[in-house]
């Protein structure tokens, strides 16, 4: 589905990607994990093109991307919920909804997926007139990640979902995460939260100071005495 | 009390011409935080091309308004593929200082070619020579025609902004411009578009204006300009809706104290407005001052 061969990217002087190469194959979720600044978020911004790689190539579902626009990395069905969440505050919930749809031209198919994400956030429902900005910081996650979704993504990119939001929250977010790959999402997770990533994961790297230093099956991570040392809490 | 309803009039008339220009201002600075200080200077070339329009080939005002807003579509693209594209990703104050260059380029270019001298809008006739008395007040068909051009411009600006996708991408980019990348929306092609509709919009006013005041040359952008520039600050940099408020107020002031005997000071009270407004609320009369959630 995704595959990424020895990615450098700089920011200026700094090498802040230095040879990395991971894939993710169909039907997968695979997660990232890593300390901050280890390079996580880096990676996901040049998988969807907000961040030009000094060498490397990506390929996604057999086409070479490294040099696409993020909007045809999106019609080609990858979607990225940034970290931070990133949803227009001056817009309602509902045309958050309707951007995420920007590509898309078949009306009814919209509406039906507005009522599919709404499905899986039915907070979103009750407050689809709301303004994006005056939601709460999970309101906001949800609305992000259901923008994302609206784009029919084949795989969604998933930066931080858990960041900031209360553990009863991070339950629910990780949840629907394996929801929607159930329903045939293929999944590239980063997260902080080693330990709920490690736990909803097939597959998983490890990345420190902007190299993969570890990887393997989300079960074998956790076993590992170094992960559960430097990430797990002992 | 007569008095003071006619320099109303007098005041929506000049408000609504500075409305449409401080509407480019707002626009482009929401979308790339630039003052686009060649922004007058589209204005002054819209009242150009309405006054070659009507004097040399003989066309209406209607015709020669969309002539204008035409052109000046064209021209601000232009400038923003040209001037301020490539500098995209430098320091502000490169963009700004090229939006300065391009300002005196546009006006010294224009005197070259037309020369400085003032040109006069042909006379109107028939209808638009007309005029009426409500209660006291007289309004003049001129007046009539602003008003209505600039309402009906500012509807359909409000229609594009909220309800199609152009619209939509521009409201996007100005509030999140990686996110609306991440949309798939084209952020450069969406640039373009605020350009081209501001652009329009200026020219606009420049055709109201020529038509208002009769007189045209190629300096006549520099103060009504910075008039607009005030205006879209007192509503709010970046606020649609601001700009047209605050066009509004800054036209109906400025005829106010001209009304009242203080003409000389017309200036220099629409510029101590901006100081207070930048003293006492910077957000502007609608702005908000958000503090970024984290």
């Amino acid at each position: 589905m995704l595959e990424i061969r020895d990615l450098n990217v700089h920011y200026d002087m700094i090498h802040a990607i230095k040879g990395v190469s991971l894939e993710v194959h169909q039907g997968e979720i695979v997660t990232l994990i890593g300390a901050n600044g280890a390079g996580k978020t880096t990676t996901l911004r040049t998988i969807a093109g907000l961040k030009k790689p000094t060498s490397g190539a990506i390929t996604l579902k057999g086409e070479e991307i490294t040099a696409a626009s993020p909007r045809h990395r999106v019609q080609m069905g990858q979607a990225l919920v940034p970290e931070g969440r990133h949803v227009f505050p001056g817009m309602t919930v509902l045309e958050n909804l309707e951007l995420g749809a920007y590509l898309r031209r078949d009306k009814a198919g919209i509406a039906a997926d507005i009522e599919m994400v709404c499905g899986y956030f039915p907070i979103l429902k009750d407050r689809r007139k709301q303004l994006a900005g005056t939601l709460s910081g999970g309101e906001q996650q949800m609305l992000a990640m259901a923008r994302a979704l609206m784009s029919r993504p084949e795989i969604l990119l998933l930066d931080e979902p858990s960041m900031g939001l209360s553990p009863l929250l991070v339950s629910e977010i990780f949840a629907i995460i394996k929801t929607i790959n159930g329903a045939g999402t293929t999944i590239l997770l980063v997260e902080q939260n080693a330990g709920m990533a490690l736990s909803i994961a097939s597959r998983a790297y490890v990345m420190e100071t902007g190299s993969i230093v570890l990887s393997g099956t989300g079960a074998e991570l956790m076993e590992s005495d170094e992960i559960r040392k430097a990430y797990l809490g002992g | 009390m007569d008095v003071f309803l006619q320099q109303l009039v007098n005041g929506i008339s000049l408000g609504s011409i500075y409305a449409l220009v401080a509407l480019g201002y707002t626009m482009v600075y929401g979308i790339i935080k630039l003052i686009n200080f060649a922004h007058c200077d589209i204005y002054m070339i819209g009242a150009y091309i309405g006054y070659f329009c009507m004097t040399f080939l003989g066309l209406g005002f209607l015709p020669s308004l969309l002539v204008a807003m035409l052109g000046c579509m064209v021209l601000g693209v232009l400038i923003e593929k040209i001037a301020y594209k490539p500098l995209r990703n430098a320091a502000r104050i490169s963009l700004l200082i090229t939006a300065i260059g391009m300002s005196l380029f546009l006006e010294y270019g224009t005197m070259f070619f037309v020369t400085a001298k003032l040109r006069t809008y042909p006379a109107l006739e028939g209808l638009m020579a007309k005029s009426f008395t409500v209660g006291g007040v007289m309004i003049t068909m001129q007046q009539v025609v602003i008003v209505l051009t600039t309402v009906v411009l500012m509807l359909g600006l409000q229609y594009i902004v909220k309800y199609t996708r152009a619209g939509k991408a521009m409201r996007a980019v100005s509030m999140d411009k990686d996110a609306a990348e991440l949309m798939g929306i084209d952020v450069n092609n969406t640039i373009s578009v605020t350009f081209a509709i501001g652009s329009a919009l200026a020219g606009a006013a420049g055709v109201l204006v020529g038509v208002y005041y009769n007189t045209i040359n190629p300096l006549m952008g520099a103060v009504p300009g910075l008039k607009a520039f005030v205006a879209a600050v007192f509503g709010g940099i970046g606020l649609i809706p601001g700009a047209m408020v605050g066009g509004y107020v800054i036209g109906i002031i400025e005829v106010l104290v001209m009304g009242a005997g203080y003409s000389t000071y017309r200036d220099a009270v629409v510029f101590a407005i901006l100081i207070l407004i930048l003293i006492l609320k910077p957000a502007g009369l609608l702005g908000k001052n958000v503090g970024e959630k984290v």
